[in-house]
C-alpha cells in the first residue's frame, strides 16, 4: 500500500486497477458499438456487444441532421480563444500576485479564492438578460466573454509562479533597465512556461466540455458548439432518442477530437492536476 | 491592452544609457539624455514614468480579473438579488412592481421546488460519498511502486475528456428502461429491471453513477499527489513500529492527507449541488423537466426551467437561484465543520 516496499505491488493491485480501467472504458467502448450498428440492431434485445460495420453510415446521418463542421469549429474558436485569454491574463495577475508588492495584494487575493465559491447560477439570469440586449447572443463571443480569466486559472499561475522565479531575477532585470511588463515577459514568462501550457490546456477542456451557458446564449441561433449540437441531435423531430445508433455515432464523433488531446497531452495533463493539488 | 503600453516604451528605452547604469531604471526612448544629466535634482521624465511603471503595473496585471467579475459575476449576482423582490408584467421588457419576500415564500412552497431539493440531495450523496472513498482506494492503489506508472495515471483520467453532454447520452443509452444494456444484464441474472427513468431512486442512482465515472478519477490523482508529498520517514517509523499496511494506511497516509480530503469534500459539494447537464440529458421527454413528474429534476433545473416559465419568471428564478446559493453555503460550512471536529478528534 506505501511507498517504504521495495518490490512492485502484486497482482491484486494490478487487478484492481485494470477493473477500474476496464469500467472507465466500457461506456466508450459500447457508445462505439451502439455507434457502429444498424438503427434496428440497436434497438434490438439483447444489445449488441461487438461492434457492427456501420458506423460511417450513422456518422453520415448525424451530418445530415445537424451542421457538424460549423460545430466543431465553433468549440475550436470559443476553446482555443478563451484558453489563450485565460492564460494571459492569470499569468499577469498570478504573477503580479506572487511576486510584486503592492498594497491590498493579500485581500485581494483571498478575494479571487473566495469567488471560485460563488455558483454560476447566481449570475446566469442577469447576465443572459445583459448578453442579449448587447446583442451578443449567438456569437462566439457570449461563449468566450465569462472566460477571459478565471479565479482557478489566476490562483493557480499564482501558486506556480511563487516557487518559480527567484526574486534576485526580478530584481536584476529591473537594475538593468526593463519596464515592468518587459520583466514579465523576459523573466516570469519563460519561468512560467509549463503551468502556462497544463493551464491553457485545461481551459481549453473545460470550455469544450461546458454546456450550461453555451446551451442559454447560442439557443436558436446558428451558431452552436458541439456539445449544444449533440443536444439538438437528440431534439431532432421523429428520430433523436429511438435512433440511438445515431445518437451514439454523434457521442462517439463529439469525443474523438478531445479523445485525441487527451492521448497527445494525457501526461502534462495528470502531472498537471497532481501539481494543482499539491500546491492548492 | 492600456497595460501593455509600457512594453513598448521600456523596449526602445533600453539603449546603452539604460545598460550603464547611470541613467534611471527604465523610461522613453530619450534621443538627448545629456540633458537629463545637467538638471540631476529634478524628476525626469523617465524617472517618472519608471516610478509609475512600479507602481501601477501590479495593480494593472491584476485588474482584468476583477473587471471580468465585476461583469459577469458581481454586478449580475447583485442584480439577481435586486430582482427578486419584484413582480415581473406578462412579455415584459422589465420588472413590475415591489413585491418583497413573495417570489422567495412562492418557492419555498412550491411543491416541485421540494422535490428538486431532495433529487439534488439524493444525487449528490449517492454520487459524493462512494467517489470519495473510491477515489481514495483507487489512490493508494496508484500510490505503489507500478510498471508504467504514467499509463496507469492517465488510464484512471480517461471519462474526464467525455463532455457531460456525451457522458449523458452514453449513460441514458446504458440504462434506457426497455433496452438498455444494464436493465438486459439484470434480468440476464435472474434480477427484476428496473424502470431507471420512472423510479425515483433508482434514477438518483443512474445519474450519480455517470457523475462518479467522469470524476472519480480525477479526484483519485489529487488525493495521490497528496499521498506522494507524505514523508517516507513516517511510513518506516511506523512499519518498525510493527504496523501493518492497512494500519498504516488508516494512520498515517488517512490523516496526512486530510486538507487535500476538505478541498475535494468542498469542491465537490459546490459542484454537487449544481448538477445540470447530466440530469438534464438524462430526460427522455423534451419537456426537459427532469422525468415525468420531476423525479430527477434537480435545482439548478428548476432555477432554468422557472426562468422559461410564464407567471413571474426571472424574479422567481432569482430567488430561486438565491436559495440555491445559500444551500451550497450551508452545506460547505457544514462539511468544513465536520472535516475539522474529525481532524481535531483524531488528533486527541
Amino acid at each position: 500500500m506505501t511507498r517504504t516496499s521495495r518490490t512492485g505491488p502484486g497482482f491484486l493491485v494490478y487487478g484492481l486497477l485494470a477493473a477500474f480501467f476496464v469500467g472507465s472504458a466500457f461506456p466508450l467502448y459500447w457508445s462505439f458499438v451502439i455507434g457502429s450498428v444498424t438503427r434496428q440492431r440497436a434497438g434490438e434485445n439483447p444489445p449488441p456487444l461487438t461492434p457492427g460495420g456501420h458506423f460511417f453510415e450513422n456518422a453520415a446521418r448525424v451530418f445530415d441532421r445537424i451542421d457538424f463542421w460549423s460545430a466543431l469549429a465553433n468549440s475550436v474558436i470559443v476553446s482555443g480563444v478563451s484558453a489563450f485569454s485565460v492564460v494571459l491574463f492569470s499569468t499577469l495577475a498570478g504573477y503580479s500576485f506572487a511576486k510584486l508588492r503592492f498594497r491590498g495584494a493579500n485581500a485581494a487575493m483571498v478575494f479571487v479564492i473566495l469567488t471560485m465559491a460563488v455558483p454560476t447560477q447566481l449570475a446566469l439570469i442577469p447576465l443572459l438578460k445583459e448578453f442579449s440586449n448587447l446583442g451578443l447572443t449567438g456569437t462566439h463571443a457570449a461563449v468566450i466573454l465569462p472566460w477571459l480569466v478565471t479565479a482557478f486559472g489566476v490562483f493557480f499561475m499564482r501558486q506556480y509562479l511563487v516557487d518559480a522565479i527567484p526574486d534576485e531575477l526580478i530584481d536584476a532585470a529591473r537594475v538593468d533597465g526593463c519596464s515592468m511588463i518587459r520583466t514579465f515577459w523576459t523573466v516570469a514568462v519563460p519561468a512560467a512556461r509549463p503551468a502556462m501550457a497544463i493551464l491553457g490546456l485545461f481551459t481549453f477542456m473545460q470550455v469544450w466540455t461546458d454546456f450550461m451557458w453555451p446551451l442559454l446564449v447560442l439557443q436558436g441561433s446558428d451558431v452552436q458548439t458541439l456539445q449544444t449540437a449533440l443536444d439538438q441531435l437528440k431534439i431532432a423531430p421523429g428520430q433523436g432518442l429511438s435512433d440511438m445508433a445515431l445518437l451514439q455515432a454523434g457521442t462517439i464523433l463529439a469525443t474523438v477530437p478531445l479523445l485525441l488531446l487527451f492521448i497527445a497531452t494525457g501526461r502534462q495533463l495528470v502531472a498537471g492536476i497532481m501539481q494543482g493539488a499539491v500546491k492548492g | 491592452m492600456s497595460d501593455h503600453a509600457p512594453a513598448t516604451v521600456g523596449g526602445t528605452g533600453r539603449t546603452s544609457t539604460s545598460r550603464s547604469g547611470q541613467a534611471p531604471p527604465a523610461g522613453v526612448p530619450s534621443p538627448d539624455h545629456r540633458d537629463m544629466r545637467r538638471t540631476p535634482a529634478r524628476l525626469t521624465l523617465r524617472q517618472r514614468l519608471s516610478r509609475w511603471d512600479m507602481k501601477v503595473s501590479p495593480y494593472l496585471y491584476v485588474l482584468p480579473f476583477f473587471l471580468v467579475f465585476l461583469v459577469i459575476g458581481l454586478y449580475p449576482m447583485v442584480y439577481t438579488g435586486y430582482l427578486s423582490f419584484f413582480s415581473w408584467p406578462r412579455f415584459g421588457a422589465g420588472h413590475g412592481p415591489w413585491v418583497g419576500w413573495e417570489n422567495y415564500s412562492h418557492v419555498l412552497k412550491d411543491p416541485v421546488f421540494h422535490k428538486a431539493f431532495w433529487n439534488t440531495i439524493g444525487i449528490f450523496m449517492l454520487s459524493s460519498v462512494p467517489q470519495v472513498i473510491v477515489a481514495t482506494v483507487v489512490a493508494a492503489l496508484l500510490d505503489t511502486n507500478l510498471r508504467g506508472r504514467t499509463w496507469w495515471r492517465m488510464s484512471v483520467l480517461l471519462p474526464f475528456v467525455v463532455a457531460p453532454a456525451a457522458a449523458a447520452l452514453i449513460f441514458g443509452a446504458l440504462f434506457a428502461d426497455k433496452s438498455g444494456l444494464v436493465n438486459d444484464v439484470l434480468s440476464g441474472i435472474g434480477l427484476p429491471t428496473v424502470q431507471w427513468h420512472a423510479n425515483r431512486p433508482a434514477s438518483w442512482l443512474a445519474i450519480a453513477t455517470m457523475v462518479n465515472w467522469r470524476w472519480t478519477g480525477y479526484n483519485a490523482l489529487i488525493i495521490l499527489a497528496a499521498m506522494q508529498a507524505i514523508p517516507r520517514d513516517l511510513y518506516e517509523a511506523a512499519s518498525i513500529d510493527g504496523a501493518s499496511r492497512v494500519k498504516q494506511f488508516l494512520f498515517v497516509t488517512l490523516p496526512s492527507i486530510r486538507p487535500t480530503m476538505i478541498f475535494v469534500i468542498i469542491t465537490s459539494t459546490i459542484g454537487g449541488l449544481q448538477i445540470f447537464t447530466e440530469p438534464r440529458l438524462f430526460d427522455t421527454n423534451l419537456q426537459h423537466q427532469g422525468g415525468s413528474s420531476y423525479e430527477y429534476q434537480t435545482l439548478t433545473m428548476y432555477v432554468f426551467n422557472t426562468a422559461n416559465s410564464s407567471t413571474n419568471p426571472y424574479p422567481r428564478a432569482a430567488a430561486a437561484a438565491w436559495i440555491l446559493f445559500l444551500i451550497i453555503v450551508a452545506f460547505a460550512l457544514v462539511n468544513f465543520a465536520i472535516t475539522r471536529a474529525v481532524q481535531k478528534r483524531s488528533h486527541a
